[in-house]
């Protein structure tokens, strides 16, 4: 059934139907995703921090298998998907949207070598120990190169650090990109902030954080393995931290937006209170914000069991992992909501069929985790404790 | 086999640093192809008398006509402003304004007037800047035009145009928006909406020639723009703009 569109007050009349739909709100919500997972494998892989050790591979591939369908929605989206190459064959540069192609591939570029180096060891070992044709899909997955010699591995690690180095700055360009799309708008006063890109890669960064955190728990549960306690608290630190950086930008945009009353602040005031008070005061800076912030709070600071701690951590995490879909629902979707003739508002509601419909959404966005099993299929994305107490 | 490593890393360098810059030069076509800021005139301006509009709407079904405008998109439209006494401020624009005004509330009334819209044809344009591939230019005329087999149907430059001004055509599945009807002024015509204007409240002419009456509205009389904070220095022109028209 289609949505009634509700208008009150008045619109330019090619404002009534909003354009950018849901599948533009689930893209910056994957590519957060993808800086975040690769921001976890970086502080172990750059910065040693050890305790992250069990999530390091995982998090590598969650960013690769989030990557891989950063782009889809757009695809999905577009007038015509065909022409998606003209945005890299023909670039206006003057364009902040005509980078995209560039950081997108140099980005994955990094991702793959930094994934191939990563897990040499494990494609050679089980080149060495399978036969048949899975013995030539590791030979072609090593590209040949079997040399697991002790300073071969030492280059290798030494290259890995290279990369995952190269690989920070990236992740937060191509982030920070994703919110320059939308805070280099002056046409809207929604979106018209310098501290947009901060924000976009703020929130990708807990997004990030909070998905590992889930998804970690939950392969743990399947595999029946223990999980480690010491890598969760110390995700949750980490998700904490950078939570309260994130919630306080918002806060400060929110409070600029209060304070400076420009010519459309009733409209946004009336956009925030009619049509986004769910979403964005109840969820984005209420529940979804409010609980983590107090709660992550005591769980970083508070000496209390492992099960309470995680419990706690879990449910934090989900309600950050809503926080930040309904961030990018609100920038993305608000931002269309009202009339650049500051005098009237739209309404939008996604279909569940169609191709920017909720199926479509859901299917996009369980696919990253379809490549992360196929890959574990593959190549083990996590230590197996039995190999740790051997090794 | 280290060394063959780390040959291998070395062409696979050279192959992405090599692809990098052939993709640095294949830019050119997409700003080539259309005329850069350098090379353009701003040729044309558009004049928009309020004191004269009528609110008919012959112009904007004239318009509907003449470029197969699709139905509930607007490649202009008529916006009409009622500031009633208590200060409140009403604006209307059913179909487009189209089909002519409809009956007004009865109330005391301070003003009310007709105030048509299209696209500006900025000299400096937020759409064209935005657009990814190069499919929204300026013509040498200087007029915004958009490249339909080119262009990717991304709405990014409906996003960042300021006055509404264009859509996604359902049928084409491209950026649509007026064109000051192009394939009539490179013929000598004038827009269709101006000729069937029964008023005079719209005109189009030659910014720089004494002789054109628009050229000369431009020089001698004070005209306003909308939303001229955003810097896009529109090229439609309006007389009698009042403070409560965005």
């Amino acid at each position: 059934m289609l949505h009634e569109i509700v208008t009150q007050g008045f619109l330019f009349p090619n404002e009534i139907e909003v354009l950018w739909s849901l599948m533009i709100v689930l893209y910056p919500y994957i590519t957060g995703l993808v800086a975040g997972a690769f921001i976890v494998s970086s502080l172990y892989h750059v910065f040693g921090k050890e305790e992250l050790k069990p999530v390091a591979k995982f998090s590598l591939v969650a960013a690769f298998a989030f990557l891989m369908f950063a782009c889809t929605p757009l695809l999905f989206h577009l007038g015509h998907p065909e022409r998606a190459f003209n945005i890299m064959f023909t670039p206006h540069f003057y364009s902040a949207m005509s980078g995209f192609g560039y950081i997108y591939s140099f980005y994955l570029i990094v991702v793959l070598l930094e994934i191939w180096f990563v897990f040499r060891p494990d494609i050679i070992a089980r080149a060495k120990s399978s036969t048949g044709i899975m013995k030539a899909l590791y030979w072609v997955l090593a590209l040949g190169s079997m040399d697991d010699s002790e300073e071969a591995l030492h280059i290798d690690h030494k290259i890995t650090l290279v990369l995952a180095a190269i690989g920070i700055p990236s992740a937060c360009t191509l982030h920070g990109y994703v919110g320059f799309l939308f805070g280099s708008l002056k046409s809207n006063p929604w979106w018209s902030t310098p501290l947009m890109p901060v924000i976009f890669l703020m929130s990708a960064i807990v997004s990030g954080i909070a998905i590992l955190i889930v998804s970690y728990y939950i392969v743990m549960v399947i595999k029946k393995q223990p999980v480690d306690n010491k890598c969760l608290k110390s995700m949750y630190d980490f998700l904490w931290g950078f939570f309260i950086i994130d919630l306080t930008l918002e806060l400060l945009n929110e409070l600029a937006s209060i304070y400076a009353q420009t010519q459309s602040y009733s409209i946004i005031a009336q956009l925030t209170e009619h049509r986004l008070q769910f979403s964005y005061e109840i969820l984005q800076l209420g529940i979804c914000s409010a609980i983590p912030l107090v709660v992550l709070g005591f769980v970083s600071l508070k000496t209390m069991s492992d099960t309470l701690r995680n419990r706690l951590g879990l449910i934090c995490s989900a309600l950050i992992l809503i926080q930040v879909l309904a961030m990018r629902w609100n920038v993305v979707v608000g931002g269309q909501l009202f009339s650049k003739s500051l005098r009237g508002l739209t309404s939008y509601m996604p279909t569940f069929l169609g191709r920017e419909g909720i199926l479509v959404a859901v299917i996009l966005f369980t696919m990253p985790f379809v490549v992360m099993y196929v890959f574990n299929l593959i190549l083990p994305l996590f230590e197996n404790k039995g190999d740790e107490a051997q090794g | 086999m280290v060394t063959s490593r780390r040959d291998f890393l070395k062409q696979a360098g050279w192959t992405v640093l090599g692809g990098g810059l052939m993709a640095s030069f294949v830019e050119l076509p997409a700003s080539k192809a259309h005329a850069s800021s350098g090379d353009r005139t701003h040729l044309y301006a558009y004049v928009v008398d309020t004191h004269k509009c009528i609110g008919c709407g012959k112009c904007g079904e004239a318009c509907r006509a003449e470029n197969k405008v699709p139905d509930e998109f607007y490649r202009t439209w008529i916006e009409r402003y009622t500031i009633y006494a208590d200060g409140h401020v009403d604006v209307d624009s059913p179909h487009g304004g189209e089909k002519g005004a409809t009956p007004i509330k009865k109330a005391h009334i301070d003003r009310s007037f007709f105030v048509p819209k299209l696209c500006n044809h900025c000299k400096e344009p937020n759409c064209v800047q935005v657009c990814p591939v190069g499919a929204t230019y300026v013509s040498r005329q200087g007029v915004v035009l958009v490249d339909e087999k080119h262009c990717v149907g991304c709405g990014y430059c409906i996003q960042a145009c300021p006055y509404g001004a264009r859509f996604i055509n359902p049928k084409t599945h491209v950026a649509d928006k007026c064109t000051w009807c192009y394939h009539r002024v490179l013929k000598g015509l004038k827009p269709a909406c101006v000729t069937v204007c029964p008023v005079g409240a719209r005109q189009f002419g030659k910014v720089n020639d004494p002789n054109d009456p628009v050229g000369k509205l431009i020089k001698e009389a004070r005209l306003q723009v909308l939303k001229p904070e955003m810097g896009n220095q529109p090229m439609v022109f309006y007389n009698g703009l009042d403070k409560e028209v965005r």
